[in-house]
């Protein structure tokens, strides 16, 4: 593996502890805010030292706490981009972009220069100051620095938190080109479910400073390893389980006999579903004989853009303090046709959309 | 009219603020990465002058350099004694404007943003180079504010001085010295002149400051 990490460092909350080797493939690590994720990437960089573990790169060993080797960020070779671009604001663009190059001759320098000038596309900027560059071109400018000096691997701290909507998906786009092209490791810091879907194929979930889940990205989605992963990974509908013994569970946060992707048993704790698998069933279907099929009351809504959150509960009598509503989104057509039937609607929940986790 | 005092005050607050200038930063930069015990010390020593009347100040510097003491000592090995000659003077001017730079320094190294001395190593650069290129600009707003700060002090300077450099015509007798000896002798006039010459070389230091922040300003575009 191109990368491969094993470090333990105690923190003020909780101790950090992860392992994980990392392909020349981006991958994404996602965790709540304060989870150690730009701890891990600043460890990685040099910038802070673990107390136990091995950090190599390709067959460079970059940190080893037992044989006491532990080199400096400059020696590295990994390129960090900082979550505020960190650009010196007494430098202009072409010298921020050169800062790195010291040691390289006119001609290389001039040559590199032109080729990033080109990629991240701040052709006529180099003689502007940070101070006079919006947040999406000092994020380009911090990129062509970050991997102007050619580094061996690429560490992203929240690359696009700090930018509006639409210079995020810019950016976004840029990233993924920029991916594609270099081919060595690039970790991506991130809190944001779909930024962190849309930029790897590889996520890492991190949780208090523990490797939570770590796979192909469709993997940990549609199957969280556990509760607090679903949660992570954006799944509203979590409910405590007791296993029937048939196979299937009952849900005790929604007060309702559903089946799962798997047969439930004793050790099964969580159900969870994402809210756009909630479906509506046509009330002139078959409704008793099918499984996962149940009654629901509309608690409240709440409207997005495009969509409908539809908060729904499973009992029509007064809303009992412990009972945890389900989340459906819909569109506003599917909202409008459901809206005008009588209530209780009718909801199904497929048994291969319902993933089952032991903790 | 006798003008070596404005002659040997301006060469005792060059080369003293020159001096200054680099001890000082030399210490703020080293200070500014350090914590504990012997960081808090190094404070103390360097803070002290500011805090002690200057006559205290030139009464340690006598028994340090006196002919007794042990630079003294040392330096009579070559044959040399720095008590009542010029760099008496420079040497009273360094150590009681050394506080006033070191101080400016400090802060000004402290304020830089850590992220941007990191973004450095990540990319490659030496610890020297961090603080040439990145530390040190970044902070020269404050140096230079210290150094200004620790020039008015050397060119006021008056108590140390007359304690290690004593008041010899020609030699030791800065602007300040010469004014009080000519209060004391009742030559009026010669003070205020003295005090006119004080001030003027003042408003020329304050006035060419601000000429060169504006010049500063119009040219690298930096608020």
């Amino acid at each position: 593996m191109p990368l491969s990490v094993a470090i333990e460092k105690k923190l003020a909350e909780f101790t950090l502890a992860v392992e994980f080797a990392a392909t020349d493939r981006p991958l994404s690590i996602l965790g709540a805010s304060g989870a150690g994720k730009t701890m891990l990437l600043r460890c990685i960089a040099g910038l802070e030292k673990p107390e136990r573990g091995r950090i190599v790169l390709d067959d460079r060993v970059l940190f080893d706490a037992e044989r006491g080797v532990n080199l400096p960020a400059r020696e590295r070779g990994v390129g960090l981009l900082f979550q505020k671009y960190a650009l010196f604001p007494h430098r202009n663009v072409a010298e921020n972009v050169g800062f790195g190059m010291a040691n390289a001759t006119g001609e290389q320098r001039k040559e590199r220069m032109s080729e990033l000038n080109a990629q991240m596309r701040i052709d006529g900027l180099a003689n502007r100051y940070p101070s006079e560059l919006s947040g999406g071109e000092q994020q380009r400018v911090a990129l062509a620095r970050a991997l102007a000096t050619g580094p061996q691997a690429l560490l992203l701290d929240e690359p696009l938190s700090a930018l509006d909507t639409h210079l995020r998906s810019q950016i976004s786009l840029l990233l993924q080109e920029t991916f594609a092209e270099y081919r060595r490791p690039a970790l991506m810091v991130t809190h944001n479910i779909e930024e962190a879907y849309r930029m790897s194929e590889e996520l890492l979930v991190l949780q208090r400073g523990q490797v939570a889940a770590f796979g192909r990205r469709e993997d940990v989605f549609q199957r969280p390893a556990s509760a607090e992963v679903a949660r992570l990974t954006g799944c509203k509908n979590i409910s405590r389980v007791q296993a029937n013994g048939d196979g299937s569970f009952f849900a005790t946060d929604w007060g309702i006999k559903l089946w799962g992707d798997r047969v439930a048993n004793g050790a099964t704790r969580f159900a969870g579903i994402r809210a756009h698998h909630i479906a509506w069933v046509r009330s002139n279907e078959d409704v008793p004989a099918r499984k996962n099929v149940v009654p629901c009351w509309l608690a409240r809504i709440s409207e997005t853009p495009f969509g409908m959150t539809v908060f729904l509960r499973t009992r029509e009598t007064e809303r009992a303090s412990d009972e945890i509503e389900l989340q459906a989104e819909l569109t506003k057509e599917e909202w409008e046709r459901v809206r005008g039937e009588e209530q209780p609607w009718t909801v199904g929940m497929a048994a291969g959309n319902i993933f089952l986790m032991d903790s | 009219m006798d003008l070596s005092p404005l002659w040997i005050s301006l060469a005792t607050s060059l080369v003293a603020t020159a001096i200054t200038l680099f001890v000082g930063v030399g210490a703020a930069a080293w200070r500014s990465s350090r914590r504990g015990f012997f960081a808090v010390v190094v404070d103390c020593v360097f803070l002290l002058p500011l805090v002690l009347p200057p006559t205290v100040v030139g009464f340690f510097l006598l028994l340090i350099f006196g002919r007794r003491g042990p630079i003294g000592q040392l330096l009579l090995r070559f044959d040399a004694t720095v008590v009542f000659s010029w760099p008496a003077t420079v040497i009273a001017a360094v150590v009681v404007s050394l506080p006033l730079m070191y101080l400016s320094a400090r802060a000004a190294l402290e304020m830089v943003d850590p992220h941007l001395l990191e973004a450095a190593r990540t990319l490659g650069a030496t610890e020297w180079r961090v603080f040439r290129e990145v530390a040190l600009p970044l902070a020269w707003p404050g140096v230079i504010a210290g150094t200004i700060l620790a020039f008015a002090r050397a060119l006021g300077e008056f108590g140390a001085t007359l304690m290690i450099a004593g008041d010899i015509p020609g030699r030791t007798e800065t602007i300040p010295i010469t004014i009080y000896f000519a209060v004391e002798a009742g030559q009026m006039w010669r003070a205020l002149l003295w005090c006119g010459a004080d001030v003027a070389i003042s408003l020329l230091l304050l006035g060419g400051v601000y000429y060169w922040t504006q010049l500063q300003r119009a040219t690298r575009g930096i608020r």
